[in-house]
């Protein structure tokens, strides 16, 4: 698979180390959610067999998160962004 | 029909005419008692000890394309109880003991070859862990053995014993362990269930839960509504899918796990043997192909294919470990898709939905599980109370904090 960096152009998949699904970005705050949250963000995934947003780390290049859609039944990579900035449209580190 | 030697040299005689199929073709019925949805190995034998050692009652079996046509059949047949942790080496010994009498139970060749398994060590501290490996195999009933280098050298003088990175300074071994004709173990499940009045119900896709109050109805398909008093879904790899139907979302990613196979060598590897280091293991066929994987893609898959990098990353650990297959040719490479659960091992349990049960996440185990899997299931279905091999492989084991993490990765399923 070759992903297309948004800075770095098209890099080999083999650079990056995969996390997981792009919600993971949506982490609850620690402070006020309970267990059964916080439960639900970290072991529980929705899974799909179809377009997946997935977080994707170029550990062998310039050491960036991004957010990698990709269908898990085709392989094919449909859009990928920074995770910067999918996080910031987010709301999160504000 | 029995089959028998007799019956063998009876059908040579007589132009071997009496051969019936092996089950029937049943049209699915408009309710049943139980449902199971799945036709694998887990699926099948869930409904074959269900029937046989649970309850007589009206049981269909769900698959939407054929018997036995997913990871049962795509997996490299591997048995073994080499567990460490209290919640899981009771219920592979328990597995591993079926396997010993399964073709004697369900009357069917299923190649059954207690060739031994061995995992090759490389530290001192490798060798800690699997003393106390061994050790806990062995307060659970299984047999361990740990070799030396001169034991393993005996069997496998051809191995790279001087390794400069991974030497290889012994092994543990379970002699008990082996391997099983993968396919048959479908064919000898459906046949005992079909024998025991189970409808097995090929090209019949779930595409849907009938759910009220609170409680399962049965389950819509691609040949129309079928009621159920029970369902109990046994799909890992598409689990996560079929259970969506019910509403819920598990504790499980779906990753390809390739396989491969060389053209047919002599006898070389007499067992099964893993290189844990080089994350490589292999064994080799009756038809003399090297049968040897390797790690997962690590990515979510539904594809039933996995990719070029992970090919050559699992060559590599068999070319470190046995130089000599360098010119042997690789015949066939596939892949299937796992449950990959949150701590690498399995769930049997009720769910939130009366009448509903879910037995999944056998991450890239779930081959050697298949006779206590299908125990262990149709006893929940029957009693609904979890058989006591199987008591905690529940959903609730996160939210507990009690996981059962064999590796000790964490909530990282590309890496268990």
């Amino acid at each position: 698979m070759i992903i297309n960096h948004p800075i770095l152009g098209p890099r080999d998949a083999q650079e990056f180390v995969y996390l997981g699904d792009a919600a993971l970005i949506d982490r609850p705050d620690g402070l006020t959610a309970g267990n059964e949250a916080f439960h639900d963000y970290v072991y529980l995934r929705d899974n799909p067999a179809g377009v997946h947003r997935e977080l994707w780390y170029h550990e062998q290049g310039d050491r960036s998160w991004l957010v990698v859609t990709r269908n898990t039944v085709t392989h094919e990579i449909t859009g990928v962004e920074l995770a910067r900035d999918v996080a910031r449209s987010r709301g999160r580190s504000k | 029909m029995r089959y028998s030697a007799l019956r063998i040299l009876k059908e040579a005689l007589t132009g071997h005419k009496g051969w019936t199929p092996a089950w029937r073709d049943p049209e699915p019925q408009k309710a049943y008692d139980y449902i199971i949805v799945g036709g694998g190995g887990h699926g099948l034998a869930t409904a074959y000890y269900l029937a046989k050692e649970f309850r007589q009652a009206r049981i269909a079996v769900l698959e939407k394309g054929y018997l036995g046509g997913g990871n049962v059949g795509r997996n490299t047949t591997i048995i073994r109880s080499n567990y460490l942790l209290a919640g899981n080496e009771p219920f592979y010994e328990f597995s591993l003991k079926l396997w010993e009498g399964l073709e004697q139970d369900f009357n069917y060749n299923a190649m059954v070859s207690q060739r031994g398994i061995i995992n090759l060590l490389h530290t001192d501290a490798a060798r800690d862990a699997a003393t106390r490996r061994g050790n806990a195999m062995m307060l659970h009933g299984a047999d361990a053995e740990l070799l030396n280098r001169d034991q393993v050298y005996a069997m496998y003088p051809w191995l790279n014993f001087d390794n400069a990175r991974f030497p290889i300074k012994g092994a543990l071994m379970q002699r008990r362990g082996g391997t099983v004709r993968h396919d048959a173990v479908a064919w000898g499940y459906a046949r005992g269930a079909d024998m025991r009045g189970v409808d097995l119900i090929q090209n019949c896709e779930v595409t849907g839960m009938r759910i009220e109050n609170g409680r399962i109805l049965g389950v819509e398909t691609s040949r129309g509504f079928i009621g159920a008093k029970k369902v109990g879904v046994a799909v890992a790899g598409s689990s996560s899918k079929v259970m969506a139907y019910a509403g819920m979302r598990l504790p499980i990613e779906s990753h390809v796990l390739q396989a491969f196979v060389s053209e047919g060598l002599k006898p070389l590897i007499d067992g099964v043997m893993t290189f844990g280091a080089g994350h490589f293991y292999v064994s080799q066929s009756d038809k003399g192909g090297l049968v040897f994987g390797g790690d997962i893609d690590g990515y979510n898959s539904y594809a039933q294919r996995g990719n070029l990098p992970v090919i050559e990353d699992v060559i590599e650990g068999g070319m470190a470990l046995m130089p000599a297959i360098g010119r042997a040719r690789l015949l066939r490479t596939w892949g299937g898709i796992m449950d990959m659960s949150m701590d690498g091992s399995p769930i049997i349990d009720k769910t939130p939905v009366d009448g509903l049960y879910f037995n999944g996440g056998w991450c890239y185990g779930g081959f050697k599980a298949t006779p206590a899997s299908g125990w262990c299931f149709a006893h929940l279905l029957a009693k609904d109370e979890p058989h006591k091999t199987a008591t905690a492989y529940r959903f609730d084991r996160f939210l507990r904090g009690a996981m059962i993490d064999e590796k000790g990765q964490g909530a990282s399923p590309n890496l268990h």
